[in-house]
């Protein structure tokens, strides 16, 4: 729906301001993709929640911490914890990428290139998962 | 025969429709004819009444930028070939108000581009016979990037952000505000802070990186306002650490 | 006026949030959302993971990741509100609800951690 403003005379011209519809993050892939890095914020905090229940579980010993994992192969959990899964590691992905964008490192006179800011990110990655799963499966 | 491309091209006369139409042309393509080309033609040989801003030609002016099938082009760089077998889609630039056909408003981006203050602020001017202010190339790289800006608007076409809160004063204004920051003659910085650090500053902007992605110059500006967010947060927290980085 | 001021606190959290969260979270979501109920791998026993989560240490970074994470994602989601739906006049009920939310689960796990 255009809106005209008002007073249109011969040297106030009558401008067209096509409107932005609710929908435009559907317009174009990029925008799409956009919203999905966004939304995974409610992912992001699902997983907290997640991980705080199962907190709670483990402190109150063997039988409810059996419940929990009970409860986590119900289908709708599971449902849930994968497509959280996939949303958090898309929100890592997008993060690591941009990271060098707001962060720009000097070494003596140089820039430090982006795509090491970004590679140092995803090693840090790799060596944090591997710390978490040897804590938990390893040790 | 000539090679033919059907361009439709978006239409709005305020004296004679309230909503834009689109009117349909068919215009040569050779190999080296860019949408502007096309657009010519149709002035000089098919409609006259057709209005469009360009000057260069050339990718330097920066007038000439319209959506084309969608996305923020410059007409001067974009090659019909490119689109064939067409048709191609020519319509003004989004997010700004239409006068006339292809011819959007500058107004309010005019008015944003003074308040960041884009030139060399000093506290005192050295006089003039102690020379000129003298630059290394590495001082001058640091900003270098920043300082390709043609003033197009590709970037607040792309960028959803301003096109829903036309009050965000925008990639290339803060671009260029950063331009200034990063000189290693310029002492404003603190002034374009208090102008940038509103909402319709640098906060408002979610990082969509559409403006980068559009832009003609690879001037960066989504980088440029993550930069100035990082600046300014420890800039409030300064009591720890860092003083401004350039 | 309060509003300029809180901006570039609530930016540093949703960062350290956003950085935390990629780091961290993917593989506690891989290990107990996926791998264990799938039976891929066998799950830590009740006495080990006790023992892991009670150590000073991982209840502090616990904490702290728990802390940042909610609050970048209480930023981002108000965000997308905001941009997404168009809805800025709720803007403050909007801002209360986001931020609200990630305090309270910031005193949960504080709470949860600090009696464990
Ligand atoms: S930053 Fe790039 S897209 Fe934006 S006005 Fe400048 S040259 Fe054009
Ligand atoms: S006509 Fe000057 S930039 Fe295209």
């Amino acid at each position: 729906m255009a809106h005209i403003a008002e007073h249109y005379t011969e040297y106030h011209p009558r401008w067209l301001r096509p409107h932005i519809s609710t929908y435009w993050w559907l317009r174009k892939w990029s925008y799409f993709a956009f919203i999905l890095r966004e939304i995974s914020s409610l992912f992001v905090a699902w997983s907290v929640v997640y991980l705080l229940l199962l907190v709670y579980a483990a402190g109150q010993g063997a039988a409810e911490y059996e419940a929990f994992l009970e409860w986590s192969r119900q289908p709708w959990v599971m449902a849930l914890n994968v497509s959280s899964l996939a949303l958090v590691a898309f929100h890592a992905v997008t993060w690591f990428n941009l990271a060098p964008q707001a962060l720009v490192v000097h070494v003596g006179h140089k820039h430090v290139p982006g795509s090491l800011i970004a590679a140092s990110n995803y090693v840090a990655w790799v060596v944090v998962s591997a710390i978490v799963a040897w804590l938990l499966i390893g040790g | 025969m000539q090679k033919q491309i059907k361009l439709q091209v978006a239409r709005y006369r305020p004296e004679q429709e309230s909503e834009s139409v689109f009117d349909e042309f068919e215009v040569p393509c050779p190999n080296d004819w860019v949408v502007l080309d096309g657009l010519n033609h149709i002035k000089d040989q098919l409609d006259g009444t057709l209005s469009y801003r360009w000057s260069c030609r050339m990718g330097i002016c920066g007038s000439c930028g319209m959506t084309v099938n969608g996305e923020p082009k410059l007409t001067c760089a974009t090659f019909l070939t490119d689109y064939a077998p067409g048709p191609v889609r020519v319509e003004p630039l989004r997010n700004f108000p239409v006068i006339r056909d292809l011819i959007v408003d500058l107004g309010d981006f005019m008015q944003k581009l003074v308040r960041v203050k884009p030139w060399i602020v000093r506290a005192a001017e050295k006089p003039l016979s102690s020379g000129e202010y003298l630059q290394t190339p590495e001082e001058m790289d640091e900003y270098k990037q920043f300082s390709m800006c043609i003033n197009c608007m590709l970037c607040y076409s792309a960028c959803p952000i301003y096109g829903l809160d036309p009050k965000f004063i925008g990639p290339a204004a803060i671009a260029l505000a950063q331009r200034y920051n990063l000189d290693s003659r310029d002492e404003g910085a603190a002034e374009r802070l208090e102008v940038l650090s509103d909402h319709e500053g640098i906060w408002g902007c979610t990082f969509v990186g559409e403006c980068t992605k559009v832009c003609p110059k690879n001037v960066n500006p989504a980088g440029a306002i993550q930069r100035y967010k990082l600046n300014a947060a420890l800039e409030s927290v300064k009591s720890f650490f860092l003083p401004r980085g350039a | 006026m309060i509003k300029r001021s809180a901006e570039p606190l609530l930016w540093m959290t949703f960062s350290a949030g956003g950085v935390v969260a990629a780091l961290v979270l993917p593989v506690l979501l891989f290990l107990f959302g996926v791998a264990f109920p799938l039976g891929w791998l066998t799950p830590p026993s009740v006495t080990h993971l006790a023992a892991v989560i009670g150590h000073p240490l991982t209840r502090l970074a616990l904490v702290v990741v728990c802390t940042v994470s909610l609050f970048h994602a209480a930023h981002r989601f108000r965000y997308t509100l905001y941009d997404g739906l168009q809805i800025k006049h709720l803007n403050e009920l909007i801002a209360i609800l986001c931020y609200g939310g990630a305090v309270v689960g910031s005193l949960a796990s504080v709470y949860l951690l600090a009696t464990f």
